[in-house]
């Protein structure tokens, strides 16, 4: 930080991370305050750039999947996915539709706990912890799912250049199943506790607007584009793995809670009603499940040799939890690709946090800038945290108490 | 703002070489169908005059407002090319299209218009763009580095593949890295390594990340 830090008339300067607990991600923050109000923002990502681009470029396809898998620790399979999306475009290689149906499978309960664990870290951003382990508990039970399924909770390691790398067996769909059915009973029971709750509609409703306008100019995605109205869906617009066989409809804030408004509440919404979803599209996957092949080719060596010849470029995409995480790959006929940029879903929706912050107040910076679900170790593409903090910075306990306080006293108001 | 109606991939490729003509250098579709069905999803990719870039981006809003993805870039040696990756018609069932311009600069003149006029968010992928191929994007409202540090050396630039790219002396091989000397006192003391024997030299290397 600079002088700035110390001056001593308004607006005053209010550093908060790069890595700040409230945060949840490594970010720096700089807000210029009026008393309580947010006058202006500026932030700095890349506090954690590893250079998974650089690294990648150095190596042949089938270890990059696996690179891909450590890109993000939330979102597991969509890196992976849009990668080997990418080469199978170039390479022509066609994936099993069983193997696509499983791909599938996984990206939907990945969204069913990236949502739910967004959700929890919502809650306690607000002060209600009670709810975040609530939250938390519940998710467990996708995470078991994908542990059965995969053999991991993170870093799944299920997609291969040409398929997927594990079979769904008979004896656990079942499982699924009784997966599915425990979500489909909690839906209402999670709309009652997040919706029907006067104090998180206080907090959320209304604060870090995002106009549908702004949502387009600054590029945003996923639940945040979608709470702001804008209608974009990579499952609905563009057919890819099994959804261009399945019936799925971009999730906007329905008319009962009036409409799209851009707020914090609205992106609850968004994402809640999206748990439902994708318990419906794993059901019409498991309906529908081919029989087959899950691998283009099962021997390594040959798998290689197709992929040193390959020549071109392509574009993988996917709507993963945060929204469209997309991959351009270019290779030239070597081991490693030419070029590999990475645009995860993060990446796009950053911009969103300007409007969103400007007037609001500093107790409810966190529960904003946590609105987006943001995910920096995608955006930066990294996982390295240093200790810091200065005697000047907002400490993590300080700042969640301006928001805990916040909240009780919007309940005395009430 | 009036909405042309939905079009097909190759009649916006049409739109385009109607109006730029030979200014387009390479205009494809490619397609792609996955699942049971294989319904077909398309991305149209488009090359052109570095000029035109920015009439071809207006007239892409004109079709219908985009969604802008990313800047993509690739070293070809004389030149960098950059690809301005915008995606069309979403919000219409598997309608959608993914619309790449590329442009192709010459090293000795990397300089090439920003776009945020058009497409404020494009400002964190063209901030990206500079430090990462040290392009010069002009008239950027904020041209401060992103996601690289502070004391990351000027003059570098991680994607090019020539002599500015990343140098092998700038590739630590990680596992010879000790904990850094100037960092705090950790609270807990760590253990002291234990003694490993190293594993064979070729394996290593090979690990280190640096296998041109």
């Amino acid at each position: 930080m600079n002088g700035d830090t110390t001056k001593k008339s308004i607006p005053y300067t209010v550093p908060i991370g790069p890595v700040h607990p409230a945060l949840k991600e490594p970010v720096m923050f700089t807000f210029q305050m009026e008393g309580e109000v947010v006058k202006s923002v500026d932030f700095a990502p890349g506090n954690t750039h590893r250079g998974i681009e650089w690294m990648g470029m150095r190596r042949n396809p089938v270890q990059i999947v696996h690179l891909t898998d450590r890109i993000c620790g939330i979102c597991g399979i969509v890196h992976s996915l849009s990668f080997a999306r990418a080469v199978e475009q170039i390479t022509e290689i066609e994936v099993p539709p069983r193997a696509d149906y499983i791909r599938t499978i996984l990206h939907e309960l990945e969204r069913i706990q990236s949502h739910l664990l967004w959700a929890g870290v919502a809650a306690h951003e607000l002060g209600f912890d009670s709810l975040l382990f609530l939250a938390w508990r519940v998710r467990e039970q996708s995470m078991d799912l994908i542990e059965n399924l995969t053999g991991n909770r993170v870093n799944y390691g299920i997609v291969q250049i040409g398929g997927v790398r594990r079979d769904i067996s008979n004896d656990q769909i079942p499982l699924i199943k009784q997966g599915l059915a425990y979500y489909r009973g909690l839906l209402d029971q999670m709309k009652t506790v997040f919706l029907d709750d006067s104090t998180i509609r206080m907090r959320c409703r209304g604060h870090g607007l995002l106009s549908y306008r702004d949502a387009q100019l600054l590029c945003a995605i996923g639940p945040t584009a979608r709470a702001s109205g804008v209608a974009m869906d990579v499952r609905h617009d563009y057919p890819y793995c099994a959804y261009g066989d399945l019936d799925v409809h971009p999730v906007l804030p329905p008319q009962e809670f009036g409409g799209p408004h851009g707020d914090v509440y609205d992106r609850i919404i968004v994402r809640l009603l999206e748990i439902a979803q994708s318990i419906n599209i794993i059901q019409q996957c498991l309906d529908n499940l081919p029989a087959g092949e899950i691998l283009w080719e099962k021997k390594l060596p040959k798998l290689l040799l197709t992929l040193k010849k390959a020549q071109g470029e392509a574009i993988g995409r996917v709507e993963a939890p945060r929204g469209e995480c997309m991959h351009y790959v270019r290779m030239d006929g070597n081991d490693a690709p030419v070029t590999w940029k990475v645009k995860a879903s993060s990446y796009s929706n950053l911009m969103s946090w300007i409007p969103m912050l400007k007037g609001e107040q500093l107790a409810d910076v966190p529960i904003i800038v946590a609105s987006i679900d943001p995910c920096m170790s995608c955006t930066d593409r990294v996982s390295v945290i240093r200790d810091g903090g200065s005697p000047g910075y907002l400490t993590k306990e300080e700042l969640t108490r301006l928001s805990i306080e916040k909240t009780r006293r919007i309940e005395k108001c009430h | 703002m009036t909405e042309t109606p939905h079009l097909s991939p190759q009649e916006v490729i049409d739109l385009y070489k109607a109006e730029f003509g030979a200014g387009i250098h390479d205009a494809r579709i490619s397609e792609r169908g996955e699942g049971v069905h294989k319904t077909k999803g398309y991305n149209i990719w488009i090359r052109l005059d570095r000029e035109l870039l920015k009439p071809a981006i207006k007239k892409l809003i004109d079709i219908r407002f985009p969604h802008f993805a990313v800047i993509a870039g690739n070293d070809l040696g004389e030149e960098i090319e950059l690809l301005y990756i915008f995606s069309v018609f979403y919000g219409t069932k598997f309608g959608e299209y993914m619309v790449t311009f590329g442009i192709r600069l010459p090293k000795t003149d990397l300089t090439v218009p920003t776009i945020t006029d058009l497409m404020p968010g494009a400002l964190l992928s063209e901030r990206e763009k500079q430090e990462f191929f040290g392009i010069t994007v002009s008239d950027i409202p904020d041209g401060r580095r992103l996601f690289l540090p502070d004391d990351f050396p000027q003059g570098v630039y991680p994607w090019r593949k020539d002599e500015t790219g990343i140098k092998p002396e700038m590739v630590r091989e990680l596992w010879a890295i000790d904990r850094p000397k100037d960092r705090p006192v950790p609270p807990v003391p760590e253990k002291k390594p234990v003694e490993e024997v190293p594993a064979a030299e070729g394996k290593e290397k090979k690990t280190g990340g640096a296998a041109e």
